[in-house]
């Protein structure tokens, strides 16, 4: 059987989130989430600002350190509380089995480096180290994103901010994450790009059989892009589930509001 | 192949009062395999809120809703999701698909998710569109565009691109010719005779008497007015 389809029908989470809490001082972060993550699955967070959704999702890649909770991780070795795992060995899943795409593709790449460099660096840090290979595998993803083959030696900063975003998602996809964490992966794009990016998302999830968190406040990109999904206020989950019945019938005060004040095209 | 059993809803809007409104309950029905049962009742008295709980869009407040061995009721996210991708199959009103996506992607996505090869899945997703009389030149486009007609068209190829062995449909025929109208009724039979169990809604009352074997009253499962 094919392994993607494997991999959905397994009955691990890919990651087990308990109650997971990040405190500002007197402040709350986020306060006692609880979740699990499939393999294959696409899981949405969305809230308003401040309502806790990117102090999880740092929390959750190993940006913060917790205050309380575990967050397990099914790595190769079996099941491991990252929270819990020493930084080396943290890092090293970042580089292998994670992948972060930053809402600002500046914070995701090397702007100083070739598009090509960018994406290749990924694959050294792994220890791919024949130059030609690498260097076919980079231009291999760029066409994946559709960058064209002879921008592969321009630096990003000659990018337009929607070919940027595919160039960080390339960077973070090259080298066969299982889990990809995302913040706003569609934030600062004009409509039309946005959707481009979508298609392209999607197909990828399909055909790696990646699992993926994303943060967003855009609730029609979490409509066609997550399964599930997680609304948070006040650092809180207030609600989660499939993501369609979240949105056609929310069931908490807020999530209520949140569906009827988006505004009809 | 899909059994409602007790099944209520209520919707409570906390926005507006906290006004509690009972839509459903007691509702009990049963369809076999090869079976297409139609729901009928004037409109506001629930054929699309069941059509939708069963779906797993609507949250059910009691009873069960049993597709095959998973109930709906009260499956996990990711349970729904399995049953969505292999067993059970909408055609809804509306067509919601990420713009810029060709026509015959989108028509071929749930082959794909099924694991089905791209060729395969586009072979059979152009053969569908022919079919529905959708013009080849327009396959290549995103359907945002397209007119009412070609756009429940393309929803109706997408619920039948994979034979699931349960289908809802929700006004197949709406908005459609003669000639189209003809194409997907002899879809629809075409389903229920390789043993789909199919529960629809059809205000068009030829198409009802054609393909349906039996009708329920969702009116015997609506509550008096709101409280």
């Amino acid at each position: 059987m094919d392994t993607r389809i494997w991999a959905k029908m397994t009955t691990q989470p890919l990651l087990s989130v308990r109650n997971l809490s990040k405190f500002y001082g007197g402040r709350i972060g986020c306060a006692d989430v609880n979740f699990d993550l499939f393999p294959g699955e696409v899981l949405g967070i969305v809230g308003e600002s401040g309502s806790g959704k990117s102090t999880l999702l740092s929390c959750l890649a190993g940006h913060l350190a917790p205050d309380r909770g575990e967050v397990i991780f099914a790595t190769t070795e079996g099941p491991r509380d990252t929270v819990q795992m020493g930084e080396a060995a943290r890092r090293r899943l970042a580089r292998t089995d994670w992948a972060y795409v930053h809402q600002n593709p500046r914070d995701g790449l090397r702007m100083g480096v070739s598009a090509g460099g960018n994406v290749g660096e990924r694959l050294m840090a792994v220890g791919a180290r024949h130059y030609g290979q690498i260097r076919d595998k980079a231009v291999d993803w760029l066409g994946r994103v559709e960058i064209a083959a002879d921008r592969v030696d321009d630096r990003p900063s000659a990018f337009s901010g929607g070919m940027q975003q595919r160039l960080q998602i390339a960077r973070n996809l090259v080298t066969g994450p299982r889990l990809v964490f995302m913040d706003e992966p569609t934030g600062g794009l004009d409509v039309s790009v946005q959707a481009r990016l979508l298609d392209l998302l999607r197909g990828l999830v399909r055909e790696m059989g990646l699992s993926a968190i994303i943060v967003t406040h855009d609730l029609a990109v979490v409509r066609l892009l997550a399964d599930r999904l997680m609304v948070m206020k006040g650092g809180y989950v207030v609600e989660q589930g499939l993501t369609d019945q979240v949105l056609d019938d929310p069931q908490h005060e807020y999530t209520q509001l949140l569906v009827s004040s988006v505004l009809q095209v | 192949m899909i059994t409602i059993t007790n099944l209520s809803k209520s919707f409570t809007l906390h926005n507006q009062g906290a006004a509690v409104i009972p839509v459903m309950a007691g509702a009990n029905l049963a369809v076999s395999a090869g079976e297409c049962l139609g729901l009928v009742g004037a409109s506001g008295s629930g054929k699309s809120t069941l059509m939708r709980m069963i779906w797993g869009n609507y949250l059910a407040a009691s009873g069960s809703i049993m597709v095959g061995d998973v109930d709906v009721a009260k499956a996990a996210p990711r349970e729904i999701i399995a049953l969505r991708r292999g067993t059970l199959g909408y055609v809804s009103q509306f067509l919601r698909v990420v713009p810029r996506v060709p026509t015959v992607d989108v028509v071929a996505e749930p082959l794909l998710t099924l694991g089905v090869g791209a060729d395969a899945a586009r072979g059979r997703a152009m053969a569908l569109l022919a079919q529905l009389n959708i013009p080849e030149r327009l396959w290549s486009l995103s359907p945002t565009t397209f007119s009412g007609g070609e756009q429940q068209r393309v929803n109706i190829a997408r619920g039948f691109v994979h034979p699931y062995p349960a289908l809802l449909l929700d006004e197949p025929t709406a908005s459609l010719d003669a000639v189209n109208r003809e194409v997907v009724l002899t879809l629809i039979e075409a389903a229920k005779a390789r043993g789909a169990a199919i529960i629809g809604i059809f205000h068009d009352e030829q198409a009802r008497a054609r393909l349906c074997d039996r009708l329920v009253d969702v009116t015997q499962f609506t509550p008096g007015m709101a409280q």
